[in-house]
């Protein structure tokens, strides 16, 4: 039963990313357009997501333990740090040059397109080689 | 300003904004679990025993889901990809975004979805952080380049 939740919670997430139009890199880079003609479509992606997500957070915040019985697992980091930031610095330069982030990348992958499938296995060698310097500096 | 009427789409992308919150919802409310697919991948290529294989089920849903968006959802409701990218670009992107993400420990959901949701102060400023050098980039390769 809850593997059917997992599993349907991913294809609801995915069919979300095809109808806001998040899995279209040319649609990204239009909202990411301030200076030229400006697609805000992607400001509704946000506004709707967000707009749902208070209130299941919300209701989570009310609540000690999940509906599978399992602990939430509220993120323990608080602190604005370096990596953070320029973690996240250097994501938008990725994200603004091909118009994918994460979640839409695999899904365009799965579709069956060519250079989404080149994007995701740069950004699995991406995470990898983060782990090895990561493993390094310690 | 100018915006882009013709390709301005607020009905769909609201929905399927609304799509991406009930499963962000639903999954922490269900299972406890921040529906991040920087954490999901990074669990993946990290497992541990005791973890649950939560990742793995969802990852096979999202990964279905452009057949059965093509099987239940009329076609003017989907976008086609259009990647203006070069192979070149793409890779120096993915490996970005792959390196970026994990250094940041977020993406767009994560950070921008949950963390939003959730009214975290960390995830509002990692959020701004993508969205300025994503717009900044998106200049220089539209207007300046």
């Amino acid at each position: 039963m809850q593997s059917l939740i997992e599993f349907a919670v991913g294809l609801i997430f995915g069919l979300g990313l095809l109808v806001s139009g998040m899995t279209d890199p040319s649609k990204v880079q239009g909202f990411l357009d301030l200076a030229g003609a400006w697609d805000p479509s992607l400001a509704f992606v946000m506004g709707g997501a967000v707009m749902v997500g208070l209130l299941g957070f919300g209701i989570a915040k009310k609540k000690t333990i999940s509906l599978s019985g399992a602990p939430f697992n509220w993120p323990e980091m608080k602190q604005i740090d370096r990596p953070l930031v320029l973690g996240s610095l250097m994501f938008g330069v990725g994200w603004g040059l091909a118009g994918f982030c994460p979640g839409p990348a695999l899904v365009t992958m799965a579709s069956g397109n060519g250079k989404a499938f080149v994007f995701v296995l740069a950004m699995l060698a991406g995470m990898v080689l983060f782990d090895r310097f990561k493993k390094r500096d310690n | 300003m100018d915006i882009d009427w013709h390709h301005f789409t607020p009905g769909s992308s609201l929905l399927g904004g609304i799509l991406l919150g009930i499963a962000a919802g639903v999954l922490f409310l269900n299972s406890g679990r921040i529906l991040g697919i920087t954490g999901i991948l990074e669990g993946l290529l990290t497992p541990t025993s005791e973890d649950s294989p939560w990742r793995l089920t969802f990852l096979l849903g999202l990964l279905a889901s452009p057949l059965v968006a093509k099987l239940i959802l009329p076609a003017n409701l989907l976008h086609a990809p259009r990647i203006d990218a070069s192979w070149a670009v793409v890779i120096v992107a993915g490996l970005l975004v792959g390196f970026g993400t994990r250094w940041g420990a977020g993406c767009t959901s994560g950070h921008g979805i949950c963390g939003l949701s959730r009214l975290s102060v960390r995830s509002l400023v990692a959020t701004l952080s993508f969205m300025c050098t994503g717009f900044i980039t998106v200049f220089v390769i539209h207007h300046l380049l």
